[in-house]
C-alpha cells in the first residue's frame, strides 16, 4: 500500500487489520511498546488515534501512557507526513559550515515551518541534530538518501528532483 | 579464505559502485578473484570528493581514480607489482613504498580500535577472525576466570569512553559483587553529540569487535542477556550489527555454551526512538523497558538495580570495542599508551572549519594542537583558528591559548571542558562565540526531559538571555543572572544533561567574555553572524547597476534604476546575505 492510500483508508476512523495482525506479536512482551509503536509507524508512515487505542488495549496499558512515550520520542508522528521526509541537520558541524542559511532558504522556497509538512503532501521539514555524517557537512537526508558538502542553492536543486 | 590483496574503495561519489563493480570484473577476468577481496567504506578519511583507492597489505593510496583506470591498477599493482605513479597520493622515489602512514592525517594517529575500520569487510566475520577476531574472547574463556579477566581490565586502566570516563574494571567489579543471579549487559550506542561520529563508525566499520568486547564483559561480570542499543538515525549500523550477530551465533561464538566452556550469552538490538536524554544511563535503561526515557537519581546504580531492577553494566561502543585488544595484548602493553591517569587512545570526530575532517584515533596526552594543524591540516581557506569545542553540548569551548593543553580526562576537565564522547568541532573567526553558546543551549533545552526544575527552567531562562544578548537587547546585569543561573543548574540539576548543558555557557565566558560584551555595549558581532546586529549595504561607486542582486533577494529590498549604483532598504532586508554572495563587484559589504 502506498503512504499516500494508507492515509485513505486511516482517515475513515477505523483501525486496519494490519495493525491488529502486528499488535499480536507484541501481546504479553517485556518492553514492547516502543517496538511495537515503531514498526506500526513503518507500516503507516505515522501513528494515527485508533491504532493507539488498539496499542493500549492489546498491550493492556493504559492509553495516557501509550500517548506520553508516542509524545516523548522524536522519532514518533500523530499526523501524517510528507511523502518525502527533509531531515536537515542542524548539528554543530553542519551548524558552523552554514546549514542555517540552507534552512532559510528551503523554509522561505517552501514556505514552511520546522515540522510542517507541505498543502500538497509532498515534502516535511523536520530539522534534525547531527546525521552522523559530519564530515559532509553542510548535509541533508531526504528520506533515505544522504546529500552532503550543500550550499542554499544546491538544496534547493535537490529539492527539485523529488518534485 | 585467505586473500593476497585487499582493495579498498572509499568514496561519496556516485561512481563508487561503478568502480567496485570494474575491479571485480577485471579481476574475474584475470581469475584472481579468489585472490583479491574488494571491500568499500566510504569513511576512512572524507577530506576529497575524489575517489580514493587503497591496496592492502601494502596501504598503497591512490586518488581521483576512475573506473577507466581500473584495469591499469590490477595490470600493474596486482600483477607486476608496481605502483602507479600518475595516481599516488604522496610523493615517490623509488626507495620509498607510498602508504597510508606517510600521510599527514595518518602519521600522527595510532589506530588501535580503529585498525580494522576500512581494511576489513565489515559484513564477513571471517574477515574478523583472520585479524585476531575472537582470540581475546577463546583466552577468556578457556583460561581465565571472570575475577582475572577484571583484574586485566583494571590494571590497564581503560576508563569509559561515553563521557564521565569512569574506571571499566571497577565498574564491572561493582555489577560482579552483587549476588544476584540475573544480570544484564547493555552496551550504549545512542551517539546522540550533534557532532559525533565515531561510535557510529565502529559499529558500521568493525561490529564484531563489539560482540566480543560485550561477550568477554558478561562472562566478567556473570550476565548472560545482553543489549545494544542505538540510535535510530544509524541504519546501516543497524544492519550489519543484526548480521554480525547473526553470523556469530552460526558459528558458535554468540550463544548457547561459547567454545564449550558452559557460558552463554544472548544478544538483543533495541533501536532508540529519537531523545538525546536517553543516552544518559537510566533514561536508557527506562527506554528498552518501554517507558519514557526518563532518567532517575542515583543511587541505586544501574550495577546495583539497573534493568527490570537487576544489577546491570553498561558502557559505551568504544570502551567495549577496546576490550578484546586488551585481553589479547595484555594490560602493560595498553597501558604504556596514554598518560598517567588516562590509558590507551581515544577516537575523535575531526568536524567544522578544518581541512581534513574525519575520524582520527590519537594517544590520550596528545595536544590540541598536533591534532588540530598536524593531522587536520589546520583551517580552512587560510582563515584564523578561534576556537575548538571538545565534548559537544556538554563539553567547553577552548580558545588558541589552549592549544598546547594535553587530551586527557583530567586536563580537559580542568580547562572546562570534558572528553565527552569524543567530537571535535574547530571554529574560525566566522564563527560568533556567542551564537555557538546559543546553538548548544537550543539543542539542550530541546533535549532536557522536563523532569527536574533546575534543567527544564534553568535551561530556557539561558537561551532567552544568550537569544536577548545576540539581538543586542541585553545588559551586563542579564550577563550576572546568566552566569549564575549556569551555576546553580550545574550544580542543582538531577542528570549529567542538565548538569553539564551550562558549559559551553561557562567556557565561552571564561574565554571569550569580551565577545559578549562588544554584543552587549557596542551592539557588535565581530563575526557578523548575528543578524540583528548587521546591516547590508550597497557602496555607490562600486555598484555598476547589473541588477543580479535584485533578483536573489527574497523580499524585494534592493532597489534602484538600472545601470546606476541600486540601494537596500533597511526595513525590508532580512539580512540573508544572498546579494552579498551574488554580486560580482564586491559593491556590497556588511557591517
Ligand atoms: C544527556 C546524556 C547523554 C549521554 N549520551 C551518551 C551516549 O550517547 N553514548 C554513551 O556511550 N554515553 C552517553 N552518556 C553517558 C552514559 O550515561 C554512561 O555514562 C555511559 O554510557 C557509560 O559508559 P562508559 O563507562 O563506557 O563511558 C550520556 C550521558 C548523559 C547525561
Ligand atoms: S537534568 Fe534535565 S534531562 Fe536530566 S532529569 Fe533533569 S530535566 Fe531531565
Ligand atoms: S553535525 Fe551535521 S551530520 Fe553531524
Amino acid at each position: 500500500m502506498k503512504a499516500v492510500e494508507k492515509t485513505a483508508v486511516l482517515t475513515s476512523g477505523t483501525v486496519p487489520k494490519e495493525s491488529l495482525e502486528i499488535l499480536q506479536k507484541y501481546k504479553g512482551g517485556k518492553g514492547a511498546l516502543i517496538p511495537a509503536l515503531q514498526e506500526l509507524q513503518a507500516n503507516f508512515g505515522y501513528l494515527p488515534e485508533p491504532v493507539l487505542e488498539e496499542v493500549a488495549k492489546h498491550l493492556n496499558l493504559p492509553l495516557s501512557k501509550v500517548y506520553g512515550v508516542a509524545t516523548f520520542y522524536a522519532q514518533f508522528h500523530l499526523s501524517p507526513r510528507g511523502l518525502y521526509v527533509i531531515r536537515l541537520c542542524t548539528g554543530t558541524a553542519c551548524h558552523v559550515r552554514g546549514s542555517g542559511a540552507i534552512m532559510q532558504k528551503i523554509r522561505s522556497e517552501l514556505g514552511l515551518k520546522p515540522g510542517e509538512t507541505t498543502a500538497d503532501g509532498r515534502f516535511t521539514l523536520e530539522p534534525v541534530a547531527c546525521l552522523g555524517a559530519c564530515g559532509q557537512a553542510p548535509v541533508m537526508m531526504v528520506n533515505d538518501d544522504t546529500h552532503g558538502r550543500l550550499t542554499p542553492e544546491m538544496a534547493l536543486s535537490v529539492l527539485e528532483s523529488y518534485k | 579464505m585467505l586473500y593476497r590483496n585487499h582493495i579498498l574503495i572509499s568514496s561519496h561519489t556516485a561512481d563508487a559502485a561503478a568502480i567496485k563493480e570494474r575491479f571485480e570484473r577485471e579481476l574475474a577476468a584475470r581469475k584472481l578473484s579468489g585472490a583479491v577481496k574488494v571491500i568499500s567504506s566510504p569513511d576512512l578519511i572524507d577530506d576529497s570528493e575524489e575517489t580514493l583507492v587503497v591496496v592492502y597489505p601494502e596501504g598503497t593510496f591512490y586518488r581521483g581514480v576512475k573506473a577507466d583506470d581500473v584495469p591499469h591498477i590490477v595490470e600493474e599493482h596486482l600483477i607486476k607489482g608496481r605502483f602507479v605513479k600518475e595516481l599516488l597520493r604522496c610523493e615517490y622515489d623509488d626507495s620509498t613504498v607510498p602508504s597510508l602512514d606517510r600521510l599527514d592525517f595518518f602519521r600522527k594517529q595510532q589506530r588501535l580500535v580503529l585498525r580494522r575500520c576500512g581494511s576489513i569487510d565489515p559484513e564477513d566475520i571471517n574477515d574478523y577472525i583472520r585479524t585476531d577476531g575472537y582470540q581475546a574472547l577463546a583466552k577468556v574463556l578457556t583460561a581465565m576466570t571472570p575475577a582475572e579477566v577484571i583484574a586485566e581490565v583494571k590494571k590497564a586502566g581503560l576508563r569509559g569512553r561515553g563521557g564521565a570516563g569512569f574506571l571499566t574494571g571497577l565498574k564491572w567489579e561493582f555489577c560482579a559483587r552483587e549476588p544476584e543471579k540475573v544480570k544484564y549487559l547493555i552496551c550504549n550506542a545512542d551517539e546522540g553529540d550533534p557532532g559525533a561520529f565515531m561510535d557510529r563508525s565502529l559499529l558500521e566499520g568493525d561490529p564484531h569487535s563489539i560482540i566480543e568486547g560485550m561477550t568477554i564483559a558478561a562472562y566478567a561480570i556473570g550476565a548472560s542477556q545482553g543489549y545494544i542499543y542505538i540510535r535510530a538515525e544509524y541504519p546501516l549500523a543497524v544492519r550489519r550489527l543484526k548480521n554480525a550477530i547473526a553470523q556469530a551465533e552460526e558459528y558458535g561464538l554468540l550463544g548457547e555454551n561459547i567454545f564449550g566452556s558452559g557460558f552463554s550469552f544472548k544478544l538483543l538490538i533495541k533501536e532508540g526512538a529519537g531523545a538525546f536524554v536517553c543516552g544518559e544511563e537510566t533514561a536508557l535503561m527506562a527506554s528498552i523497558e518501554g517507558n519514557r526515557g526518563m532518567p532517575r537519581p542515583r543511587p541505586p546504580f544501574p550495577a546495583q538495580k539497573g534493568l527490570w531492577g537487576k544489577p546491570t553494566n553498561i558502557n559505551n561502543v568504544e570502551t567495549y570495542s577496546n576490550v578484546p585488544l586488551i585481553l589479547l595484548k595484555g594490560a602493560d602493553f595498553y597501558s604504556s599508551i596514554g598518560t598517567e591517569k588516562s590509558k590507551g587512545t581515544k577516537v575523535f570526530a575531526l568536524a567544522g572549519r578544518i581541512k581534513n575532517t574525519g575520524l582520527v584515533e590519537v594517544p590520550m596526552g596528545i595536544t590540541l594542537r598536533e591534532i588540530i594543524e598536524d593531522i587536520g591540516g589546520g583551517v580552512q581557506d587560510n582563515r584564523k583558528f578561534k576556537a575548538v569545542q571538545i565534548g559537544g553540548p556538554s563539553g567547553g569551548c577552548l580558545p588558541r591559548s589552549h592549544l598546547d593543553l594535553p587530551v586527557d580526562y583530567d586536563s580537559l576537565s580542568q580547562a572546562g571542558a570534558i572528553m565527552g564522547s569524543g567530537g571535535l568541532v574547530v571554529m574560525d573567526e566566522t564563527t560568533c562565540i556567542v551564537d555557538v553558546a546559543k546553538f548548544f543551549l537550543k539543542f539542550t533545552t530541546a533535549e532536557s526531559c522536563g523532569k527536574c526544575v533546575p534543567c527544564r527552567e534553568g535551561t530556557t531562562r539561558m537561551l532567552e538571555i544568550l537569544e536577548a544578548i545576540t539581538r543586542g537587547q541585553a545588559t551586563l546585569h542579564d550577563l550576572e543572572v546568566l552566569e549564575r543561573l549556569a551555576r546553580v543548574c550545574k550544580n542543582t540539576a538531577l542528570c549529567g544533561l542538565g548538569q553539564t548543558a551550562p558549559n559551553p555557557v561557562l567556557s565561552t565566558l571564561r574565554y571569550f567574555r569580551e565577545e559578549y560584551e562588544e554584543h552587549i555595549l557596542q551592539h557588535k558581532c565581530r563575526a557578523g553572524v548575528c543578524s540583528d546586529l548587521i546591516q547590508y549595504q550597497i557602496v555607490a561607486e562600486r555598484c555598476v547597476g547589473c541588477q543580479a542582486c535584485v533578483r536573489v533577494c527574497p523580499t524585494g529590498a534592493i532597489r534602484g534604476e538600472k545601470k546606476a549604483p541600486h540601494k537596500i532598504e533597511v526595513l525590508d532586508c532580512i539580512k540573508c546575505g544572498a546579494c552579498m554572495e551574488k554580486c560580482r563587484f564586491d559593491a556590497i559589504i556588511r557591517s
